[in-house]
C-alpha cells in the first residue's frame, strides 16, 4: 500500500512540478467545446430532447470525457519516459508486486485526469446545464471510474510500447475512434442502423451516458436511445475493472 | 550463523540468449561462480560479452533460461530484492524530483517510512556529502553527484548485497576516487559488493574477480593471483627499429620470447630488473627506454583469449 501511495503521490508532484502540461490538457477540450460547440449549434436537434437544447450542452459531457481521455494519455505516456529515463528499472527490482506499480501509475494518473475533469464540470453551467450539489457528486464519481478506465487502457499500451511516436499512433487508432463513437459526438438515436449498432458495442458509449444520466437524472435533456443508468455505470465499472486486468497481463513477463 | 553460511551469491550454470527474427545471440553460455559475504567481487570483460545480461540477471530483472542463482541462498525474486541494492549504470533518479523527495520515494518502494526513514536520509545525506543539496532537484546536480545520490539511493533499505553496473563510467577521477572509497568502506561494514566493469584498474581493486568473455567465464581469481599466471614481468623496449631490435634480441637471448607490439617491443621475464641491464649493455646505444612492469589484467585477458579488453 506504501509502493501505491508513493508512486500515485510522485505522479501528482511530477504534475504540478510542469506548467505546460497543466495549460495543454485542460486548455485543448475547452477550445474544442468552444469551437466544435458553436459551430455545430446552428443544425443539431437531439431527438427525443426538448428543442431549445443548444449543441453546446450536448457536447459538453462530450467535452468532459475527452478531458479525461487527453489527461490519461497524457499522464500514460511517462510510464515510457520512466523507462527511457531509467526510473522504472530502479521501481521494478524494488519488492513490490507488479499490481502495485500498476495501480500507483493508474490511480495517480487517474486522479491528474480526473481534477482536470472536474474543473471542467465546474463550468457546466455555462453550457446550460443546471448541477446541483446531487448531479455534480455524481457526475464526479463517475468520472472518477471513467478516468481509471481510460488511464488503466493507456497504461496497458504505455507498458508494451517503446516509443511516444508509436504510444501516439496507438492511441489516436484507438481511443479517438472510441471517443467519436461514443455518443459524446452525435447520438446513437440519429445515427445509421450500423453505426448505432457499432456505438452500443463500444464500452465507452456506456460511460458517457453515465454521465449524462448523473448529469440530468431523467430529465429530457438526457436523450432517448441510451443504455439505462444501471447498465451505464454497471458497463463502466466493468470496463475499469477489465482493463486494469489487462494492465496485469501487459505486465506479464516483461521485465520480471 | 549455522557452521557454513551460504555464499553471498551463487550461480550455476547460467544461460541466457536474445532470440530475434535473425536467430538466436547467445549472451551467457554456463556461467558458475561463487561470491563469498563481504567481499568485492567484479565481473570484468569487454562491452557485449554478457556483463549486463548476468547484471539483470542478478538484479533480478531476467530470469535464466537455464541453470540456477542464488541469493544468499535464496532465489525467490520478492525476497531478493529485499537484500539487493542496485546501482544502474543509467541514472534511475527522477529528475523532477528533489534529492530528498527520491530517496523518501525509494523508502517507500521498500517499506521505510516515518521517523526511521527521515533518520536514514538524513544520515544517508551526511555520509556522502549531500546535506546541501537536499531540496535541489535531481535533474540539477552534476554526473558525480547524481552517482553518490544512487549510491545512497541504494543503501537506503541496508541491502545484504550491492550490485553496481559500470559504477565509475562518466564520472571524473575524483569521483572514482570518492566511489572507491565508499565501496571499501562498505565492505568493512560487511556489505558484499558485486560489480561490472571493463576498466582494468577497477578489477585491480576487487578481491576477487571474474574475467568474462563471450558469455563464458574465462578466468576467476584475486587479482594478484590471476597474473601470477602470467609470471614474472612484462618487459617493454623502444627503439628507433623495434623489428630489427626484436631480432637482435633473439640472436643474442635464445631463451627469451619477444615480440614486437604498438611500435615497442615486449618481452615476459621472471626476473625483469635483472635482465634490463643485461640487455642494455648488450645493446649498447640502441634503446631509447625501457620499462619493467607488473603484468596488468590486460595482459591476462590476452593472455587467455587472444584478444583486448577494449
Amino acid at each position: 500500500m506504501l509502493a501505491v501511495f508513493t508512486l500515485w503521490r510522485r505522479e501528482l508532484v511530477r504534475f504540478f512540478r510542469q506548467p505546460s502540461r497543466i495549460a495543454g490538457a485542460a486548455g485543448s477540450p475547452l477550445l474544442f467545446w468552444v469551437l466544435i460547440g458553436s459551430g455545430l449549434s446552428g443544425s443539431f436537434k437531439l431527438p427525443g430532447g426538448p428543442s431549445d437544447l443548444s449543441y453546446l450542452e450536448y457536447f459538453f459531457p462530450g467535452t468532459m470525457v475527452l478531458t479525461l481521455l487527453f489527461a490519461a494519455i497524457f499522464s500514460t505516456i511517462s510510464v515510457i519516459e520512466d523507462r527511457s529515463q531509467g526510473f522504472l528499472q530502479g521501481v521494478l527490482v524494488a519488492p513490490v508486486p507488479r499490481a502495485a506499480i500498476a495501480a500507483g501509475k493508474v490511480l495517480g494518473g487517474a486522479t491528474i485526469a480526473w481534477l482536470q475533469s472536474v474543473i471542467f464540470l465546474a463550468l457546466a453551467p455555462l453550457s446550460g446545464i443546471r448541477l446541483t450539489l446531487a448531479s455534480a457528486l455524481a457526475a464526479a464519481g463517475v468520472l472518477a471510474v471513467l478516468g481509471i478506465a481510460l488511464t488503466a487502457v493507456g497504461f496497458a499500451f504505455a507498458w508494451r510500447v517503446d516509443s511516444v511516436q508509436g504510444f501516439h499512433a496507438v492511441m489516436n487508432l484507438l481511443l479517438v475512434p472510441m471517443w467519436l463513437l461514443s455518443g459524446a459526438f452525435f447520438p446513437p438515436s440519429g445515427a445509421p442502423g450500423w453505426l448505432a449498432a457499432v456505438m452500443m458495442a463500444n464500452p465507452l458509449t456506456y460511460g458517457v451516458s453515465a454521465l449524462r444520466w448523473a448529469l440530468y437524472g431523467s430529465a429530457p435533456e438526457v436523450g432517448t436511445g441510451l443504455p439505462g443508468p444501471g447498465l451505464a455505470i454497471g458497463v463502466t465499472i466493468l470496463a475499469a475493472v477489465l482493463a486494469f486486468g489487462f494492465d496485469l497481463l501487459a505486465m506479464r513477463g516483461t521485465s520480471e | 550463523m549455522s557452521p557454513e553460511p551460504s555464499p553471498a551469491v551463487e550461480a550455476r550454470g547460467v544461460e541466457y540468449a536474445y532470440r530475434s527474427r535473425k536467430g538466436v545471440h547467445p549472451a551467457l553460455a554456463g556461467l558458475s561462480f561463487q561470491v563469498a559475504p563481504g567481499e568485492i567481487y567484479g565481473f570484468l570483460g569487454p562491452n557485449g560479452g554478457g556483463k549486463t545480461t548476468l547484471f539483470r540477471i542478478l538484479a533480478t530483472l531476467a530470469r535464466p533460461q537455464a541453470g540456477t542463482v542464488g541469493i544468499f541462498g535464496m532465489q525467490d525474486s520478492m525476497a531478493v530484492r529485499r537484500l539487493l541494492g542496485v546501482v544502474f549504470q543509467h541514472p534511475s533518479l527522477d529528475i523532477h524530483l528533489t534529492v530528498r523527495e527520491n530517496l523518501l520515494h525509494q523508502g517507500h518502494l521498500y517499506g521505510v517510512r516515518g521517523k526511521d526513514l527521515e533518520g536514514r536520509i538524513s544520515a544517508a545525506l551526511e555520509r556522502f556529502g549531500l546535506a546541501d543539496r537536499r531540496d535541489q532537484k535531481a535533474g540539477e546536480l552534476s554526473g558525480g553527484l547524481r552517482r553518490r545520490v544512487e549510491i545512497a539511493k541504494a543503501l537506503l533499505h541496508e541491502p545484504r548485497l550491492l550490485l553496481l553496473d559500470e559504477p565509475s563510467t562518466g564520472l571524473d577521477p575524483g569521483a572514482r576516487r570518492d566511489l572507491w572509497s565508499t565501496l571499501d568502506g562498505l565492505r568493512k561494514e560487511g556489505v558484499t559488493v558485486l560489480l561490472t566493469t571493463h576498466f582494468m584498474e577497477e578489477g585491480d581493486r576487487c578481491d576477487r574477480l571474474a574475467l568474462i568473455d563471450r558469455g563464458t567465464l574465462v578466468a576467476e581469481g584475486s587479482p594478484a593471483a590471476l597474473k601470477e599466471e602470467i609470471g614474472g614481468d612484462v618487459v617493454t623496449l623502444t627503439g628507433a627499429d623495434p623489428e630489427a631490435l626484436a631480432r637482435e634480441l633473439q640472436e643474442r637471448f635464445p631463451d627469451l620470447a619477444p615480440e614486437v607490439r604498438d611500435g615497442a617491443v615486449r618481452l615476459e621475464h621472471d626476473r625483469g630488473h635483472a635482465l634490463v641491464a643485461r640487455l642494455i649493455e648488450a645493446l649498447p646505444g640502441r634503446v631509447d627506454a625501457v620499462t619493467v612492469a607488473r603484468p596488468t589484467l590486460e595482459d591476462v585477458f590476452l593472455h587467455r583469449t587472444g584478444r583486448r579488453l577494449y
